[in-house]
């Protein structure tokens, strides 16, 4: 098994790598008080962690953070666990248990884990004055930590409150060596002998996925998808997974359907290589019958530009998660100004205020009710939009999360 | 026009938030929670969270008051508790204390109330707040308006907001300053009744500059 960390390249060409540029999304005032708390760290480093280059929510956030934390004048690095395949597959196995799924680990399993963290540990070092750990995979490095304070934290991604208690109780030997843990959301907790932050996951608003579009081209996106833009437009954007209950949408929408002309898009990916999102897949394309009203699109991993389109052309966006972790997808619709129909489950509550960032709903003939609702009160799915806009401003944009881990490190190094 | 002896410092506040672990499944647990939690608890959860949904006028503006009502389905508490005006509190164990009786006015009269389970839990959390200075400065009341208009919310959280916990207690910095640097204590008084709670942030800092006007010439 061969092991190294690399340091992948945090900005590619064309991307955004300075604070200015978000100068017409947050104001210049914001992005003064972030330069002004940057200058009290000037000159120091920091280096994160994770476990991929690319691909995935953590790598895509650190693709914008560790060029804005070097912009504002630290020193910031990125590295790159890496390993075989069995160790991605014991890590899967142990990110599915730490969502509470059952595991049975085979003996070799934790071994495995320490022997490649023993590799990852002799390829790089660690004298940053400030070491985030990303998710899981590298939480044993932590065994680098020496007598020299760099000061060192594990943002774990996902939620752990009811975790599998074999793995937790491995991980458990890690988690408390590091100076806090940072976490989505306070129900995303476990009770730890160290000091817990809140780290809401964020957007980048500059981003092809959430970044202002033409109107012809949003026109176009939907003539392409045989979409109407005269009626009504539902959408959930999710790959087709069972816990984002595509066919609860379906249903809702057919119950909302009966008072109100409207249409529903449901578009996602991850059908094509994963067997149970096939099966998804056709059980949506079952439900949803010979409804021409019903689009169901299965996109491809490149179609950020795609899924704005339709975000934007929506008149109301829909979440009916049976469970979910933050809910990214809601962050980008509130952005959009949309108004949001969510289940109450994992973070959603934390973006969707009922009735006053949007509207939560419990069962699939709620959300056909608040579907229904908000159709007839435009309005208030006016108002709702603008006020989710403005509560993505203030707390879920990649300005937001640089800010948090200045003050972070600040609170750390007892600069605070 | 009138300049004023000590420039007025426009600073921004930023906040982390640090999670206790203290949680309320409950309204019981909730008031046992109240009584326990840190004073950074108590400003979070009242004055914090009046940035934090500094863009709504609508909902309870401190979250004791929208959880009961959102999670616990007791609007007559949730109004109660929403009444408390942070305003009139120079410290927060006065707050502490008004919280802590509500509540136990309210479970008192709704006994049944008490061990019925919310929705969702209440997690309490703490605010961990770092002030820096901005490069806006003034010394007279037209340097004050043009540093306002140019600086963010969390500033005006700060001074309008937070101030009122700091000396001198529960006056905002603005009308302090007013008052004791411009000689301007009927502007002070004036922007002093601006009401936080109907009000955006984003309103407050325009009601300011509203009041404002009229003294420049002074």
């Amino acid at each position: 098994m061969a092991s190294s960390l690399t340091t992948p390249a945090a900005s590619t060409p064309g991307k955004v790598a300075s604070l200015e540029d978000y100068f017409s999304v947050v104001g210049p005032s914001e992005v003064g008080e972030i330069r002004a708390l940057a200058n009290r760290l000037a000159g120091r480093s920091v280096k994160m962690v994770n476990s991929t280059a690319v691909g995935g929510g953590v790598a895509e956030i650190l693709n914008r953070l560790v060029p804005l934390l070097s912009d504002v004048g630290l020193s910031c690095e990125w590295g790159v666990i890496t390993g075989g395949n069995d160790f991605f597959e014991v890590t899967k196995a142990f990110h599915n248990a730490l969502h509470g799924a059952p595991y049975d680990a085979p003996s070799q399993a934790f071994e495995l884990f320490l022997s490649y963290s023993e590799q990852n540990l002799r390829h790089h070092s660690f004298d940053a004055d400030f070491v985030v750990i990303h998710d899981p995979q590298p939480v044993a490095l932590i065994k680098a930590r020496n007598s020299r304070p760099p000061h060192w934290v594990w943002r774990c991604h996902i939620d752990v409150s009811n975790p599998n208690p074999l793995v937790w109780d491995f991980l458990m030997q890690f988690v408390p060596r590091y100076d806090a843990v940072l976490v989505s959301s306070p129900n995303f907790t476990r009770p730890l002998p160290i000091s817990q932050y809140l780290f809401f996951p964020c957007i980048d608003p500059l981003s092809q996925k959430n970044q202002e579009l033409e109107a012809d081209f949003i026109r176009k996106t939907l003539e392409r998808f045989s979409i109407d833009p005269k009626r009504p437009i539902l959408t959930q954007v999710s790959r087709f997974d069972r816990l984002k209950d595509p066919v609860g949408v379906i249903q809702a929408y057919k119950l909302a359907r009966k008072y109100k002309d409207c249409q529903l898009v449901l578009a996602g990916g991850g059908a094509a290589d994963d067997p149970e999102g096939g099966q998804v897949l056709s059980e949506a394309r079952e439900a949803a019958g010979d409804d021409p009203d019903i689009h169901i699109l299965e996109l491809p991993p490149w179609s950020a530009l795609e899924i704005n389109a339709l975000q934007r052309a929506s008149t109301i966006v829909v979440q009916k998660s049976l469970r979910e972790g933050f809910g990214l997808t809601v962050t980008e619709a509130l952005w959009k100004k949309k108004p949001v129909v969510a289940s109450a489950v994992g973070g959603i509550p934390l973006q969707v205020i009922h009735k006053l960032t949007g509207v939560l709903a419990h069962s699939v003939e709620g959300t056909a009710y608040q579907i229904r609702f908000l159709l007839s009160n435009p309005s208030i799915a006016e108002r709702l939009g603008e006020n989710g806009h403005e509560h993505v401003r203030e707390n879920f944009l990649i300005t937001s999360n640089l800010k948090r881990y200045l003050l972070l490190f600040l609170t750390l190094s007892g600069g605070a | 026009m009138r300049v004023a002896i000590a420039p007025f410092e426009f600073f921004a506040a930023a906040t982390l938030v640090r999670i206790t672990g203290q949680r309320a499944h409950t309204l019981a647990d909730l008031l046992e929670n109240i009584r326990n939690c840190a004073d950074a608890s108590v400003f979070n959860h009242t004055f914090q969270s009046l940035q934090q949904h500094h863009f709504l006028t609508e909902g309870f503006s401190n979250d004791f008051a929208q959880w009961a009502l959102a999670s616990c389905n007791e609007p007559r508490l949730a109004e109660r508790l929403a009444s408390l005006d942070i305003r009139h509190y120079a410290n927060l164990a006065a707050l502490r204390t008004d919280l802590v009786h509500a509540l136990e006015t309210y479970l008192h009269e709704v006994p049944n109330a008490a061990q019925r389970k919310a929705f969702e839990p209440f997690y309490f959390c703490e605010a961990v707040t770092v002030a820096v200075p901005t490069p806006w400065q003034a010394r007279t009341l037209a340097e004050f308006c043009e540093g306002l208009r140019h600086v963010s919310i969390h500033t005006v959280h700060y001074h309008f907001v937070a101030a009122r916990l700091r000396e001198p207690l529960t006056v905002n910095d603005f009308s302090f300053w007013f008052e004791e640097s411009l000689g301007l204590k009927d502007l002070g008084d004036r922007i002093d009744l601006i009401d936080i709670y109907t009000n955006t942030l984003e309103g407050v800092r325009q009601h300011i500059l509203e009041e404002a006007t009229p003294w420049l010439a002074a």
